[in-house]
């Protein structure tokens, strides 16, 4: 007999990728009826069946007919919304993660769908440049530069013609946020970009997504066909990258968009008065922009403003990943502490070993050691302990990680990345890379150039893995302070945190064996 | 007129009326032709009346786009952080000793999936959670 019970189990690409499309297609064959949602975000439950609001992770084909038969208990982790990792958060911008068809209009219009844009369109420009500037919204690309203010920018500037931009180029390791807004809740973010282009005077928009998002491409795309009458006189477009990390720096993007080089422009201009096609423009992160609809409903600016601490206002979706128990998604507000975050809400390590290191904010972020745990997720403490936020990814690494190893590859993708523009960040990162192999070899003796008997001026003595330390630390500081964007300038965040907190991983001449043998 | 360019005259058609038409285009010729070689962005530069050098140079720029096409079946295996963190670099040898000559190992930098580890991609289809003998075996299958 047919089982009319309706499943529930997400189409995101994490999702899919363990396996989901067959539990879905097993569970059609079987009569049911199957919703493919959005995902909750608890990725190490993955894929996950969610019958009458109780969930069984992760499933395999063989767990089909056991969940069917309300068994599978091994697996069973009750009432999903109820689950710790879900119950402690505070879910604004992810509040639909889990409970909607991604694409489904329907299923958006009935949990609150298009009230933010209504709202919006009602009270004018003016108050929602106010209510955003209010709400104390930075940009969660990575930057923390306030929303409020860059609209108010763009809508000041003069000229017929203005843009909004979304940069959903994500290319952050540990970072998937943004995708999880474009597959699952793709009319937030559309909804969102609609509300700037009626604050700032826009009508053309543009998602520059990611060629390695193809799911994503895919539902923004039909989304966008399906809501076009509801922002109507708003357009939107996606626009598709070409793999390059630089392209997410948003005047690197804005070439591409136009179909050049991603080479970042120097600034001022500011894309605000001269961005898209030299128009006046706003560039957004997906979360900026996705935080919109919320803030934008009756009374929400105040309550995203209340959220937080400090000048870090409202809610971030933090992104654990790495080697990590429970890794996923967890929106909640500025303030929560590393510590807390890694341990009690990630359960530590998933290989069970000891955290050695946290990297925080992306491939640009800095190598936080366990004693630093007590710092809160907060821009200006981060900038004060020499780290960075970025885009809200954690990765957690065991004791069996090798940090000069991974200082060697932060300098190695920085020489993959980079734009080429500017020196310190083109040469410096493959120097960067070659001192690195040399302090991990314990220095190095004169070579044969510099034995010559008419080099008189060149050293004898060769270096000790000592004094390559100072170069390194020479040159950190001049990409630091020389270079033109942040890919350059923010490398030396990730390789001295490594040096400082790991110093011993630095000096092991087998691994640097190891590393030259590849 | 060859059927290359008769196709390639068909992409600029379509994408010509857009902003910032270049990209878009590319993707196309990249798509149909498993690369971007000199004559098509010869004709590619003819066709947006841009120089040959602008176009040769946005092509090159791009991790994407390949002045030759490849013949081997390929597989991106993403090597950044957090796949280093859980571990991709230990299973490398195995992939390699797998693909052999006769599949392509591309690294790349994210594949957004990165609390599930070790991450692969062929095509347009995610292979999540891998260990060495299920990367292994992505890469046998592709
Ligand atoms: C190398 C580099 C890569 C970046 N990548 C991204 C990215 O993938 N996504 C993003 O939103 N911002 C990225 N940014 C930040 C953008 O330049 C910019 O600050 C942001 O798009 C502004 O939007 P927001 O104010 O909403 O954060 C990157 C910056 C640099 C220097
Ligand atoms: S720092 Fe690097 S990526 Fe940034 S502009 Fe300079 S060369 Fe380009
Ligand atoms: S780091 Fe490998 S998928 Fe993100």
């Amino acid at each position: 007999m047919a089982d009319k019970r309706l499943i529930r189990i997400s189409d995101d690409a994490l999702a899919r990728a363990l396996g989901a499309d067959k539990l879905a297609a097993a569970y059609e064959k079987k009569g049911c009826e199957v919703h493919r949602t959005s995902s909750w975000g608890m990725q190490w439950l993955e894929p996950l069946v969610e019958i009458d609001g109780i969930g069984w992770g992760p499933a395999t084909l063989e767990d089909v007919d056991d969940i069917l038969a309300g068994n599978g208990d091994e697996i069973c982790i009750g009432p999903i919304a109820a689950h710790p990792f879900i119950a402690r958060q505070q879910r604004l911008t992810f509040a639909r993660a889990g409970k909607t068809r991604p694409t489904s209009m329907e299923d958006y219009a009935a949990t609150g769908g298009w009230t933010g844009l209504n709202r919006a369109r009602q009270i004018g420009s003016e108050a929602i440049l106010a209510e955003v500037t209010q709400s104390g919204l930075r940009g969660r690309g990575g930057a923390g530069f306030p929303a409020g203010i860059k609209w108010q920018t763009v809508a000041r500037a003069a000229g017929p013609q203005k843009y909004i931009v979304c940069n959903a180029d994500e290319g952050d390791s540990a970072t998937f946020a943004d995708r999880m807004v474009m597959e699952g809740d793709p009319f937030l973010l559309i909804e969102g970009m609609a509300i700037a282009g009626a604050a700032v005077g826009a009508d053309q928009g543009y998602i520059y997504v990611r060629s390695e998002y193809p799911d994503a491409i895919r539902k923004l795309n039909e989304a966008l066909q399906k809501c076009r009458d509801t922002i109507a006189p708003f357009r939107c477009e996606v626009r598709v990258g070409a793999g390059a990390y630089v392209c997410g720096e948003e005047t690197s993007l804005l070439n591409s968009l136009e179909g050049k080089r991603g080479e970042v422009r120097a600034k001022p201009p500011l894309p605000a008065l001269e961005g898209a096609f030299g128009k006046p423009t706003v560039v957004n992160n997906v979360l900026t922009l996705a935080a919109i609809p919320h803030i934008l409903t009756e009374g929400g600016a105040s309550l995203y403003e209340k959220l937080g601490i400090e000048r870090s206002k409202g809610t971030m979706p933090i992104q654990l990943a790495g080697n990590i128990k429970h890794g996923g998604l967890f929106e909640t507000a500025f303030g929560i502490s590393l510590g807390e975050l890694v341990n009690d809400i990630g359960g530590g390590t998933d290989s069970g070993r000891p955290v050695k290191a946290v990297q925080v904010g992306g491939p640009l972020g800095a190598y936080l050691h366990p004693d630093q745990f007590d710092i809160p997720f907060d821009y200006e403490a981060y900038t004060k302990a020499d780290a960075l936020i970025g885009h809200g990814g954690i990765t957690v690494f065991d004791d069996t990680a090798d940090m000069g190893a991974m200082a060697r590859f932060a300098m190695e993708f920085c020489a993959a990345e980079s734009c080429g523009k500017c020196t310190p960040c083109r040469i410096g990162s493959v120097r960067g890379v070659e001192i690195i192999d040399r302090i991990r070899a314990g220095g190095r003796t004169p070579d044969e150039i510099e034995r010559a008997p008419q080099m008189h001026n060149a050293p004898r003595h060769g270096r000790s893995a000592g004094d390559e330390i100072g170069l390194l630390t020479d040159l950190c500081e001049t990409m630091k302070f020389g270079s033109l964007c942040a890919l350059g300038g923010f490398t030396p965040y990730p390789v001295m945190s490594a040096l400082k907190n790991w110093p011993e991983d630095f000096t092991g001449k087998a691994a640097a064996e190891t590393e030259a043998a590849e | 007129m060859s059927s290359k360019s008769e196709k390639i005259g068909e992409i600029i058609a379509e994408h010509h009326g857009r902003e910032g038409p270049l990209l878009p285009i590319l993707h196309d010729v990249q798509e149909e032709f498993g690369c971007v070689d000199a004559e098509s962005e010869g004709l590619i530069a003819k066709g947006l009346n841009l120089s040959r050098a602008d176009v040769h140079g946005v092509v090159s720029f791009y991790h994407d786009f390949t002045a030759e096409p490849e013949q081997r079946p390929v597989v991106q295996i993403c090597r950044a952080e957090a796949c280093k963190a859980r571990g991709v670099e230990a299973i490398m040898e195995q992939a390699r000793a797998a693909a052999g000559d006769r599949v392509k190992l591309h690294t790349v930098y994210c594949l957004g999936l990165c609390s599930v580890g070790p991450n692969a991609r062929v095509g347009d289809t995610l292979h999540a959670r891998l260990d060495g003998p299920a990367l292994a075996k992505v890469i046998e299958n592709a």
